[in-house]
């Protein structure tokens, strides 16, 4: 007769933790920032088609990072969660706090039940309305939210990408800076990220109902030039 | 409310939103019911083709037999960015369609990462028209129109429907509603290929306006409410629904030259 071999659940914790986050630095990072009129998403992203940073509602952005599939899989559960939600009661009644909430529930039971955890890291934002604060919300493998302020960073390079967007961070902004700001944050002194590298995406209210802005490649060449 | 899930391969409701409505519960459409109901009905929306794209206009009127329910209705709705939709017949009905519709076109959009084309766009309508037909048997027909921009091919193209869900492109106008004839009649005679987005708004306010002079369910302009048609332009600026103050003018224009008209006699 065979004995199921005994793992404390510390360690089996701690073994899930390494393989996420290995996982997750292999990826490059992304930044999201507050700025005067808005919240800007900018990620160190060669391709143009497969995104890491998308619209979920009329007012709230997902950036994620890690294994493409897995966030893909949470930014499309959380587009049905809003939309559901929206058409059920009302669509402001959809917020990103909530959102968040979700996102943590679900990548806190995957975490502890599933065979192996989410590789991924994510951000929601939410912009305020009229003068509210806007809310960013990090959403890490394990179920864990921080309510970030001002900035944050994800990804491979976090930590160091996170010290440099707090030396040049400051309130008031304008997008051009932000952009700035981010791009350089993503960047380490080795090396230059072109427009053609960088996904750029904004939520900024305008006319429009729908917030959520992508700028091209044009635009944003010409607010890192600014 | 539903938590947030994530569906398993091969049991995914994919990008059809009123699939994903049913998996959670909801039942956006209402299921065959006995017998047959008369409910508020609303008419008369016309779209002409022009230069800039399309336009599309409707009149405000609801009616429940020959009372008048609702005087400033909303009968003409952006669908999307590029795209817009006139509803004709009974009002509630209509209403849930457009709605379900505009989220399903934004659904699409979002899971996709790129809107649908505008062909796909008028065969999602039609499936949604075809899927009424057991409840406009029962008296509650829903006949919309549809056009947009379409940037593919560059152009302004409109869809007229029936009630089983055909789908019919037009190249000049479309026209749907009980004053549908009327408009229709008037805009064949003053119809130009290559309008400008302005005649084309003009033609339609006739158009409306001659509609309501025959039609008791049609409305026509209620100048001391301030109520005038819903008048709208969709181009490859996206749409742009006319103001109030717009749309009064353009009524304005409309009056000085059918007095003119009468005049001349």
């Amino acid at each position: 007769m065979s004995m199921p071999m005994y793992v404390s659940p510390e360690q089996l914790m701690q073994d899930r933790a390494d393989y996420a986050r290995k996982g997750i630095a292999r990826g490059r990072s992304l930044v999201v920032l507050e700025y005067k009129d808005g919240v800007a998403f900018v990620a160190d992203n060669k391709s143009s088609t497969l995104r890491k940073v998308s619209e979920i509602y009329d007012r709230i952005g997902f950036g994620g990072v890690g294994r493409y599939n897995e966030f893909d899989q949470l930014r499309i559960a959380g587009v049905r969660h809003a939309e559901l939600k929206g058409f059920q009661y009302s669509r402001e009644d959809v917020d990103g706090r909530s959102l968040a909430n979700q996102y943590a529930q679900m990548l806190g039971q995957i975490f502890t039940h599933e065979m192996k955890p989410m590789e991924v890291e994510i951000v929601v934002a939410e912009l305020g309305v009229n003068d509210a604060n806007n809310e960013l919300y990090r959403i890490q493998y394990d179920g864990t939210v921080v309510d970030e302020h001002g900035f944050c960073s994800i990804g491979g390079d976090a930590e160091a990408v996170r010290n440099r967007l707090q030396d040049g961070y400051s309130e008031g902004l304008s997008r051009n800076q932000a952009i700035r700001l981010a791009t350089n944050a993503l960047a380490d002194d080795s090396r230059v990220i072109q427009a053609p590298a960088l996904e750029v995406a904004v939520l900024e209210a305008g006319v429009e109902r729908r917030c959520f802005m992508r700028l091209d490649d044009p635009e944003v060449q010409s607010a890192l030039e600014d | 409310m539903s938590s947030i899930s994530i569906y398993p391969a091969g049991d995914d409701p994919g990008t059809d939103f009123v699939k994903l409505l049913k998996r959670n519960g909801q039942e956006p459409f209402s299921k065959d019911l006995p017998g047959v109901i008369d409910a508020g009905h609303a008419t008369t929306v016309i779209g002409i083709r022009c230069n800039e794209g399309i336009v599309m206009a409707g009149d405000r009127r609801a009616t429940s037999g020959h009372l008048i329910s609702h005087r400033d209705m909303q009968k003409v709705f952006a669908a999307d960015r590029h795209s817009a939709v006139g509803i004709a017949g009974a009002a509630g009905p209509a209403i849930q369609m457009v709605r379900v519709f505009q989220l399903q076109l934004e659904y699409y959009e979002k899971i996709e990462g790129k809107p649908l084309s505008l062909d796909g766009k008028a065969n999602q309508l039609s499936e949604m028209i075809r899927g009424n037909l057991p409840q406009a048997m029962q008296g509650l027909a829903v006949v919309p129109i549809f056009g947009g921009f379409d940037l593919a091919r560059n152009a302004g193209r409109l869809f007229q429907f029936d009630i089983t869900g055909g789908r019919y492109e037009e190249q000049e106008y479309a026209a749907s509603g009980s004053g549908s004839l009327h408009a229709g009649t008037v805009i064949k005679l003053g119809f130009q290929k290559s309008m400008s987005a302005d005649a084309a708004l003009s033609l339609a306010v006739k158009a409306l306006w001659h509609a309501a002079d025959e039609d008791s369910a049609t409305g026509g302009p209620d100048p001391i409410r301030g109520i005038y048609p819903i008048l709208a332009v969709v181009s490859a600026q996206g749409f742009r629904q006319l103001s109030d103050d717009e749309s009064a003018a353009v009524f304005t224009d409309l009056q000085t030259e059918l007095n003119s008209d009468r005049n001349k006699s």
